[in-house]
């Protein structure tokens, strides 16, 4: 199936990969490469062959509904990012993290 | 300080050394640690150090031993790939992404290690995220091969190989998501092994693929890889897929005889697209285990060429999921300037993430979208039951599965970069095990010679059934009783004196 320019453009947003339009064409370019390589699995007949979605057939372990893990937040929020937009001050207040305003 | 002789040691021998009291553990780091300033500038193969962290765990291991209270591997300074978060030490999986990411926690492996009282020398460059065949991938620069440094050392655990190679550690470990253990083995000419999936936790190793992502060691000899596995293995309730089993001693069986040992060498391992020098390499090999008394088999694994095709679907598809959570409002890159939420993820992940890992994001994105999910996931998702049920059959007629590792000795820097299909190909005999989730090892077997370079270290892959690790390594551990393939380091150019 041939990619489009579209496609990669469509692709990179559901990814949210900011795309400009030379990139999108070199993009293009190895992508469609790789769907070539793929496209060799449609030649085989798989009906009725149950999907291997992991390594080892196995079911979900349960555990215990107990608490398992310590509040680490002080420690998670030293590699908060830095801001942005002309502040050098890591993207946390108050014990939260900042992003821009999505709520009007 | 006969460095160089040192520097060559078994993890057994430096047992022996540190538990007799011959040398210290704080002696052996230093020297580790002075083989490193002198060669790391040009090899590039670690990518962060500490010396006070390293050198405290090696005067804690010196403890430990003066109290007689040593493991196997206590004061054995140990590389490790900066896939695995360690806790206070930077942990970047070879990415700008997390190029200032500091880890709040330690890995499963890494507390293994720590609890075996081994030392952490540092951490090594690798592929970003552990997407790559050649380490040229990482933000953080490539990977020199020590035996010709114009060659790339393979991937995605490059600079785990350049220090095992280069002797700039004892033993180190990787990660093996489609042979990115056992292709920088054979290219760097040391032991690899990726152990049966579920083996090793998964806790605290950065995420590339999650069903196919598999740790282990990465040494001089089958002996240290089997001391390493001692370590790595066991069960952990904190990965979900770990498995629940009684712990091994992985030496168990190293020194078991090799005859009637069934070889089964599938044709599909040995047609286009091998080098005929390397063909040649493996040939000699097997003649060496026919001496030690083993059988051979001809087996077919049919679907091995589907194993790429399968894998660039399925790796992709997990990859694009994984790397979702780098969307720099927690951690990770956050663009400079961006106008809403949207334009903080969208040039968030565009200046955090390198080339490669961006076309796998997409690739799995596509095959994921809607419309696209049955023809391209859910296919390969059958296929790979194909692939694994190949080697349940091959498996009923030998005890092992040997061939070689890569399709040919380390390329040159450049060469593939512009190619990813071409790249992906070097993985064609390794990732048909990580599909099924069967363990697989890469064994030194000798050296080919290339066109226009020196001759190169070529590795033997070996493939066993699943949880047949210790036999695995008994296999490997009986051809290098008679070769001395194992045994061999490059002549590093003079580095900083």
């Amino acid at each position: 199936m041939a990619l489009s320019i579209e496609d990669i453009k469509k692709v990179a947003h559901l990814a949210r990969i900011e795309i400009n339009e030379n990139d999108a064409n070199a993009t293009l370019n190895k992508l469609s490469g790789i769907l070539a390589l793929i496209e060799q699995m449609q030649a085989v007949d798989t009906r009725g062959i149950v999907p291997m979605s992991h390594a080892q057939d196995l079911s979900q372990r349960l555990r215990d509904d107990v608490v398992s893990k310590t509040n680490l937040r002080d420690e998670f929020q030293k590699n908060a990012p830095i801001l942005g937009n002309g502040s050098q001050e890591l993207a946390v207040a108050g014990g939260l993290y900042l992003v821009p305003k999505v709520i009007e | 300080m006969a460095n160089n002789e040192l520097s060559n040691g078994s993890l057994k021998g430096y047992a022996q050394l540190l538990q007799s009291k011959q040398i210290s553990s704080l002696e052996l780091t230093q020297a580790f640690l002075q083989r490193i300033k002198q060669y790391n500038p040009s090899i590039n193969a670690y990518i962060a150090l500490d010396e006070d962290k390293t050198l405290a765990q090696a005067r804690a291991a010196d403890a430990r031993i003066a109290a007689g209270s040593a493991a196997p591997l206590t004061g054995i300074p140990i590389a490790q790939k900066d896939i695995f978060c360690a806790k206070g030490w930077p942990t970047t999986c070879g990415s700008k992404m997390l190029a200032n990411f500091v880890a709040p926690y330690d890995a499963h492996v890494i507390s293994q290690f720590d609890a075996a009282g081994a030392v952490n020398l540092g951490k090594t460059n690798m592929d970003e995220f552990a997407m790559g065949s050649s380490n040229e991938t990482s933000y953080f620069g490539g990977v020199k091969n020590p035996w010709s440094f114009d060659r790339v050392p393979g991937g995605s655990s490059g600079g785990s190989a350049a220090a095992v190679a280069a002797r700039l550690c004892a033993a180190a470990t990787g990660t093996d998501t489609g042979g990115s253990i056992r292709q920088p083995a054979s290219l760097c000419g040391f032991t690899g092994l990726k152990p049966t999936y579920g083996v090793v936790s998964r806790f605290g190793m950065i995420a590339f693929a999650s069903s196919l992502d598999q740790a282990g060691p990465m040494a001089k000899s089958a002996e240290d890889c089997a001391l390493m596995m001692n370590v790595m293995a066991g069960f952990d309730e904190r990965d979900s897929t770990s498995l629940d089993r009684a712990k091994e001693d992985y030496c168990r069986d190293l020194n078991k005889p090799l005859a009637g040992l069934k070889i089964g060498l599938p044709k599909e391992f040995f047609a286009e697209g091998l080098s005929a020098e390397v063909g040649q390499v493996i040939e000699n090999a097997i003649a060496e285990y026919k001496k030690l008394g083993a059988e051979i088999v001809n087996i077919s694994l049919p679907n091995t060429g589907l194993s790429i095709p399968v894998y660039y679907v399925l790796a992709p598809a997990e990859a694009s999921s994984n790397l979702s959570r780098y969307d720099g409002v927690r951690y990770g890159h956050r663009a400079a300037e961006y106008t809403d939420l949207m334009d903080m993820y969208c040039k968030s992940r565009a200046e955090g993430f390198g080339a490669e890992v961006k076309r796998r994001i997409l690739i799995g994105t596509y095959v994921l979208s809607a419309g696209y999910y049955d023809a391209y996931y859910l296919k390969a998702q059958q296929i790979r039951r194909l692939i694994a049920q190949d080697f349940v059959e091959a498996f009923k007629q030998c005890d092992v599965i040997m061939g070689p590792a890569a399709p040919s000795t380390a390329f040159k820097a450049g060469e593939k970069v512009d190619d990813p299909v071409a790249m992906y190909l070097q993985d064609i005999y390794t990732i048909s095990t990580n599909l099924a989730g069967l363990p697989g090892m890469s064994v030194p077997a000798g050296f080919a010679s290339s066109q226009d370079g020196p001759a190169l270290p070529v590795g033997l892959q070996i493939i066993g059934n699943y949880f047949d690790e210790a036999r695995m390594l008994n296999v490997a551990h009986q051809y290098q009783q008679v070769t001395d393939w194992h045994t061999l380091a490059p002549n590093l150019p003079e580095g900083k004196a």
